[in-house]
């Protein structure tokens, strides 16, 4: 086995040094009854060969760009990655480190965290980002755990029914065994959620709204924070689509306290879904009460500036059952991931992008328009919208798949009343003739 | 010494990004642009975020340089104790970059994602023979959302049965994220205590064990290195009044083809891809934490679960007794791939791992116990803990120690931990490290021991090879600087 360095000289003379005559031997204080009776079954070890071989036959099993066309988003984007950063991800001084406990030779990791941390917060409008969360949606069930721990007597918290339906089960799957509940807001008409319900709410310690939500359609954070405020409930403005930012009006500016969600569009793959990367940044005031790792500037016993790990005393390996969160793995690689891609794109860049993404998408809606589909919903949104096709487009959504595109996301699982009705998504990758096939395929 | 490995080279200093940046620049390559600008309501329009403007060439040398800072695996030896950093082999990257698998969108109809669902399906099955348990979730992210997955379980099985549990037992030599995980689900942490030789004792279990204890999180082997040799008695004794074993797996690299998990009384527990399947840790992340059940525990998985029916595989959420979701989609799948293709390339090999795991812990504790103070002089498994007790008396601490360990090129073991032991230094070298670098790393610890005694002023100096010294932590905390 090549990852093996030992010989069987190696072997025969270490185990002298340690008593034993054999491998098994090593294992004395394993009790007999504790011991495994058969060997493993398991397949025969592939080379490297033959792995290549399996793994690409099962890749070649799935459908992917270029040879499809995919406007599906819901969560997780197409978003084109420069080969700069996939080549600066291969450096395994960053891949192959452990978290940066031992700051000393650890600074890579931590400065491009404090990078991270910086920008995300200037994405965001807010004070404080921490060093990442699993995904968008563990990051905004922690952001309500936080704000249970933040006003402490309220039991209720409110989640915008725009929120990403599958956020919205892992929030409920959180709190499921505790005595918090989630209550869910209805939406407008126009696609945007419902906020007349809020002030009904008793006991409320959170408000959560998506934007752009899972409709696609951007929110007005303002209302809804205020909303939320006139409560004593904290806001928090969460997303899956955070390009968007680029070209709208952040979260902080609007009055939210936390900002949260996934970053997987900032030049890491979508990968079937994971890893992706739990963006979550706070106002100033709620820094120690914040889930997550945390990395901030100081200096060494020279006086020299460098980085380290802080605020532990937040965190599980200290507070154990009282700690803000039980987060310890985070996805510390993609929020590098992240912060390479945002150095590559820069102010100018990102929202050019985020412009073009709109763009693009606003000719497909406005091409659908034109050959007589309706969209579903008259709110501006940002990369996604939801068109409410006749009755017969289910048949045609399949035959498009047989031409190798899938025209868009079937919303009917999610929201039983919305049958027909398809989220789709326009990203850069889609080019002018890539949209005009998909509305010349749409309405043959 | 002779053989040092540790050097200094030509490193550069690299300002913070925003101290590079200048206006007119841009590191990014757009796509032509071909649809006209659609004007957009300035109630909802930012100015954009202030970030610096940069050339390719800029982003790149800035990531280098940075990453010249660092000390991987790939770097040398990384013998973190209770992290398991093994070699991650390279095969195993490229496999997860395969275009159909990093390209993948995760909702794409299940037809259209057969070679993503078989592979998922396939790793359960092979964690489930791995741990001798019978069903798996592969959602978790990390080792602590597989905790919590079982603990979500574990309320959720003790709900079904109509009895409610509010507490749960959790021995001091566990992870720090136990007790947090089993809160999250409203538990209330019971601590027990270790027996004098660090094994838990039936009679320890039997005493905090009674009806509204919903079980017991128990990390086997355990985080001082040693096998918990009672687990049989302690599992009957905890079903006997209607409790429920969960293992924290972190360890489980000790003891593949060696324990049948399910064999031995376990309900519940989690494995670290990124330790015992060999996919590399990401300077934090990302992980990934399966929770391995038993049968009867398999209803409460989170959904969607894989389904292998004639035709395929497809999702299902059809499972009424699930505790839910834990992750957006199916957790994280390119850590997955990474740790299918380890276990394929691997086969029976993967026994022998655990054995060379643990013979490289014995042979250090046997070759240092001279030298540092050990606490349980007894058999380990694939880690040994030391403490400073005999440095001391010389005004050395642990700390000392692992700092001077940087100087002569080597990364520090875990240190302060486990908790019940005063001044710990636990040492993890994994099978992947050579009886020469193993005999390398002892060398410089014993010679680190000398300078203890003769040169003191090197250890708390330490470290001085490094591009910055020891920091200012206090600082750090008292007056937070998190974003510039």
């Amino acid at each position: 086995m090549r990852y093996f360095p030992h010989t069987s000289e190696d072997i025969a003379a270490m185990l002298k040094v340690v008593g034993a005559d054999t491998l098994n031997d090593l294992f004395s204080t394993i009790p007999e009854d504790c011991r495994r009776k058969e060997g493993l079954s398991l397949p025969e070890a592939m080379t490297e060969w033959d792995l290549n071989r399996h793994m690409r036959e099962l890749s070649r099993d799935m459908a992917v760009c270029p040879d499809y066309k995919i406007y599906l988003g819901a969560g997780s984007y197409e978003h084109y990655i420069p080969a700069s950063v996939s080549y600066l991800l291969e450096r395994s001084e960053f891949s192959t480190a452990y978290t940066p406990y031992q700051p000393e030779i650890s600074q890579g990791t931590l400065q491009a965290m404090y990078e991270y941390q910086t920008l995300v917060t200037r994405l965001l409008g807010l004070d404080v980002a921490n060093a990442s969360m699993y995904d968008g949606a563990s990051a905004l069930a922690e952001a309500f755990k936080m704000s249970f721990n933040i006003k402490r007597k309220k039991k209720r918290v409110a989640i915008s029914g725009l929120v990403n339906p599958l956020y919205r089960r892992v929030v409920e799957t959180y709190f499921a065994p505790t005595e918090y509940r989630v209550v869910a807001l209805p939406y407008c008409k126009n696609g945007t959620t419902d906020l007349s319900a809020i002030g009904e709410i008793e006991e409320l310690a959170a408000v959560a709204v998506q934007s752009p939500n899972f409709f696609g359609c951007i929110e007005d954070l303002q209302s809804a924070a205020e909303a939320a405020h006139k409560k004593d409930a904290l806001f928090i403005a969460c997303f899956t689509e955070p390009l968007a930012y680029g070209l709208l009006k952040d979260p902080g500016c609007q009055g939210a306290d936390i900002a949260c969600g996934e970053g997987q569009s900032f030049g890491i793959p979508q990968s079937f879904g994971g890893p992706g990367l739990g963006m979550f940044a706070v106002k100033t005031d709620y820094v120690r009460k914040m889930p997550g790792r945390l990395v901030g500037r100081t200096r060494d016993v020279d006086g020299k500036e460098g980085f380290v790990l802080t605020l532990a005393t937040r965190e599980q390996h200290i507070r154990r059952e009282k700690a803000t969160s039980n987060i310890c793995s985070n996805q510390g690689l993609c929020a590098l991931t992240a912060a390479m891609y945002l150095a590559a794109t820069g102010g100018v860049g990102i929202r050019d992008l985020a412009g073009l993404n709109r763009d693009k998408t606003e000719y497909l809606k406005e091409r659908l328009g034109e050959a007589g589909l309706k969209v579903a919903f008259e709110a501006p949104t940002f990369n996604e919208f939801v068109v409410a096709f006749p009755e017969s487009f289910a048949a045609k959504h399949e035959e498009l798949i047989e031409k190798k595109i899938v025209a868009g996301l079937p919303l009917v699982s999610y929201y039983p009343e919305l049958a027909h009705h398809y989220l789709l998504c326009v990203t850069e990758t889609k080019t002018r003739d890539d949209l005009d096939a998909l509305v010349a395929e749409i309405t043959s | 010494m002779k053989n040092v490995q540790g050097t200094t080279g030509l490193i550069f200093n690299e300002p913070l990004l925003w101290e590079k940046g200048k206006k007119g620049r841009c590191g990014f390559s757009l796509p032509v642009r071909d649809v006209k600008k659609y004007p957009l309501d300035k109630q909802f329009k930012g100015d954009g975020p202030d970030f610096p403007d940069l050339s390719e060439v800029d982003v790149v040398r800035h990531f280098t340089r940075l990453s010249q800072w660092n000390y991987g695996v790939d770097s040398g030896m990384y013998p973190l104790g209770s992290c398991t950093m093994k070699y991650n082999p390279k095969c195993n990257e490229k496999q997860a970059n395969l275009d159909g698998f990093a390209g993948a969108h995760p909702l794409l109809p299940s037809r259209l994602s057969q070679g993503a669902l078989r592979m998922m399906y396939e790793l359960e099955r092979l964690l489930a023979e791995i741990t001798g348990l019978d069903a798996v979730s592969l959602q978790p992210a990390a080792g602590a959302h597989g905790e919590l997955a079982g603990m979500l379980i574990f309320s959720a099985c003790h709900r079904s049965r109509g009895s409610l549990r509010s507490k749960i037992l959790i021995p001091d030599t566990a992870h720090g994220t136990n007790p947090s995980s089993s809160a999250l689900c409203g538990f209330h942490p019971v601590p027990v205590t270790s027996g004098g030789n660090g094994i838990l004792t039936p009679e320890s279990i039997s005493e905090g064990m009674d009806e509204e204890t919903a079980g017991i999180m128990i990390t086997n082997p355990n985080t001082l290195g040693l096998f918990e040799e009672n687990i049989r008695e302690i599992a009957r004794i905890v079903h006997s009044k209607g409790g429920l074993v969960y293992v924290d797996g972190a360890n489980m690299n000790a003891v593949m083809g060696m324990v049948s998990m399910g064999d031995i009384g376990v309900d519940a527990m989690h494995l670290n891809l990124h330790k015992t399947f060999s996919t590399p840790h990401g300077g934090g992340g990302p992980g990934s934490g399966p929770v391995c059940v038993a049968k009867f525990l398999e209803p409460f998985l989170p959904v969607p679960r894989i389904v292998k029916e004639e035709g395929g595989y497809s999702l299902s959420y059809d499972f009424q007794d699930t505790v839910g979701k834990l992750h957006a989609f199916h957790g994280n799948f390119g850590v997955l791939v990474r740790a299918y293709s380890y276990i394929l390339t691997m086969g029976e090999n993967l026994k022998k791992a655990s054995q060379l795991a643990v013979l490289n812990a014995n042979y250090i504790k046997e070759r240092l116990k001279d030298v540092f103070h050990l606490p349980y002089d007894r058999p380990c498994m694939h880690e040994c803990v030391f403490t400073d007790k005999k440095q001391q008396a010389v005004k050395i601490a642990t700390l000392d120690v692992a700092k001077r360990l940087m100087d002569y090129g080597f990364h520090p073991p875990t240190i302060y931990f486990p908790l019940v032991v005063h001044g710990a230094l636990m040492i993890e070298p994994t099978e992947t490290e050579s009886r020469e670098d193993i005999d390398l790393l002892i060398d410089t610890l014993k010679t680190i021991a000398e300078e203890a005694e003769e040169a003191p002023e090197r250890l708390h100096e330490a470290p001085t090879a490094p591009k910055v010294r020891r920091m200012d932590e206090t600082a750090a905390a008292r007056t937070p600087c998190l974003a510039g």
